[in-house]
């Protein structure tokens, strides 16, 4: 499998603070990664860095081969990088087909009738045919997550990045969202999974990475880097 | 096309009652009513569908204005001309003006905006060809076709507002539209579903600015007079925001039932009660629809429409 997303000695700080130091790690293409690590060490910092939503850190993101560093986030998702993001962000003033319809139109550059069309084959996919015409407003937890994640399958990406897709979700719930990123990796999509919930992320990734305060401190399949003793103590503090 | 029949309606009104035997007084407060229709508009483009409030109309409003009168005086430049020159430099300041402060957001975005408003009125306080601080009385030219100026330029107005409103339609329900509307509930998400942020509100913001710089250009005509203190007015802003507030931000229906209504009704005070009462009552319908229906006129016809549908 060839490399889809190339990451170089990335770093980002805020002021003084280094949210992330020297982070190089490579993604392959159809890969389900997983990216794990305690509150505040980096993981959604990494995720902004990769999608455009943070900008002016120093090293390389390669996405298929082509360094996006510099390139604005709608173009990273015109390229194939889509994200959800870790408290939902609909467009609460439309339905939810038409939180659908912003990327086909403006990613696939489909005209209103092709978009509808695809945008409900999505929603029927995710099971939520039956709230197209409803406000993204009036949707459930769980409903809003499957939205995030409509939406990002609409703008067609090579990389899908969910970050904490199952955040305050039921056991039920948690098994909906996983069978979802599941079937899209199945299409070929390459996914990389943000989670605290880690029988979802063992459950998931072929190969997993553990952030803490901004650098790698492991990296290895899912079964072996839970009884990493660096990954407890910066889990367990111990 | 229903809204084209009514557009051609409202457009036969508009340039045809002025050749009625109707009482002057009629286009001269219509002029001024129909002044707020254009800016309301203009205003709701970036302000309503993109989220960006800005307090800056009488800037973009008074360049227009300024243009219109600069075109006059130094070329003599008929009331089209001044129109078009004067879009062009409403939409030019739109541009910059995005340009330096559309990356601010939220009340930062707002101050920028006022803040022009001052810049634009001390450069034209110190500019002596457009009569400076004391200001520039001007001569009406010959009209022809209609009795009086202010039966002509009552004429063009109408054209302007029908003009703005179709071009306000369009933003709407074009990709634009969506994408404007994507990006005021979530840049962010916005963005990360491909749609160029700042690119699109540079356009709203251009055409917000040429469309509120274009009603400008009649305005010193309308007068015979221009001199910054007026031009420049903070009465722009509220009369542009307030419309749209008060009709509802979300539809280009919404500035024009807000523009009419809160026009109208600050014509008649003004006759009947006082100039200064106006801006008492703007105040008080603000404040009332803010609290009470944030979804200005529109939204209440909504819901008092979907209820009576249940």
């Amino acid at each position: 499998m060839s490399e889809l997303l190339e990451i170089n000695s990335l770093s980002k700080s805020f002021g003084g603070f280094a949210a992330l130091t020297d982070v190089t790690l490579a993604i392959a293409e159809g890969e389900r990664f997983g990216l794990i690590g305690p509150n505040g060490s980096g993981k959604t910092t990494l995720i902004n860095c990769v999608s455009g939503m943070l900008r002016n850190e120093a090293g390389s993101i390669r996405f298929s081969g082509e360094e996006v560093r510099r390139l604005p986030a709608y173009q990273r998702t015109r390229r194939g990088i889509a994200r959800s993001f870790q408290i939902p962000r609909p467009f609460r003033s439309m339905t939810v087909l038409e939180n659908l319809l912003v990327p086909y139109q403006y990613v696939g550059h489909l005209r209103d009738d092709e978009a509808r069309a695809q945008a409900l084959e999505v929603l029927r996919d995710l099971g939520l045919s039956q709230k197209a015409e409803a406000l993204s407003s009036t949707l459930s937890q769980v409903e809003l997550r499957k939205l995030e994640l409509a939406r990002a399958m609409a703008a067609r990406p090579k990389l899908l990045i969910s970050d904490e897709a199952m955040a305050g979700l039921s056991g039920s719930e948690v098994d909906e969202v996983l069978k979802i990123l599941f079937d899209l990796n199945a299409k070929g999509i390459t996914v990389i999974m943000i989670e605290h919930i880690m029988q979802a992320v063992m459950r998931f990734s072929q190969r997993v990475v553990c952030l803490d305060a901004g650098r790698i401190i492991c990296e290895g399949a899912p079964e072996s880097i839970v009884k990493e003793p660096e990954v407890q103590r910066a889990y367990l503090g111990a | 096309m229903k809204f084209w029949i009514g557009a051609a309606l409202a457009l036969a009104i508009g340039v045809g009652l002025p050749l009625l035997p109707v009482n002057e007084y009629v286009f001269y407060a219509g002029y001024v009513v129909l002044t707020y229709v254009v800016l309301a508009t203009a205003w709701n483009i970036l302000g309503g569908y993109a989220g960006y409030v800005n307090f800056g109309p009488p800037a973009f409003f008074g360049i227009g204005a300024y243009a219109a009168v600069v075109l006059f005086k130094w070329l003599g430049a008929p009331l089209g001309v001044q129109i078009a020159g004067a879009a062009f430099m409403g939409g030019a300041m739109g541009f910059g003006v995005g340009l330096l402060t559309l990356r601010l957001r939220g009340i930062f975005f707002a101050i920028a905006t006022v803040a022009i408003i001052f810049i634009m009125e001390t450069l034209m306080v110190n500019w002596r060809y457009v009569g400076g601080a004391t200001g520039l009385q001007l001569l009406r030219p010959q009209v022809e076709l209609y009795a009086s100026y202010t039966r002509m330029l009552f004429a063009v107005i109408a054209v302007m507002a029908v003009a703005s409103v179709a071009i306000a339609r369009y933003v709407q329900e074009s990709w634009i539209g969506r994408g404007l509307r994507a990006l005021r509930d979530s840049e962010e998400a916005a963005e990360g579903c491909g749609v160029p942020t700042l690119r699109l509100k540079l356009v709203a913001c251009t055409l917000s600015g040429a469309l509120m710089g274009a009603a400008g250009a009649p305005m010193p005509m309308y007068l015979s007079f221009i001199e910054p203190a007026s031009t420049f007015n903070l009465a722009y802003t509220i009369g542009s925001l307030g419309s749209a507030i008060i009709g509802g931000m979300s539809h280009w229906a919404g500035p024009i039932v807000g523009a009419i209504l809160l026009g109208s009704l600050q014509q008649i005070i003004t006759v009947t009660i006082s100039n200064e009462m106006n801006v008492l009552v703007v105040g008080v319908l603000l404040v009332v629809f803010v609290v009470a229906a944030p979804e200005g006129i529109l939204g209440l016809f909504r819901k008092v429409l979907g209820r009576t549908s249940k």
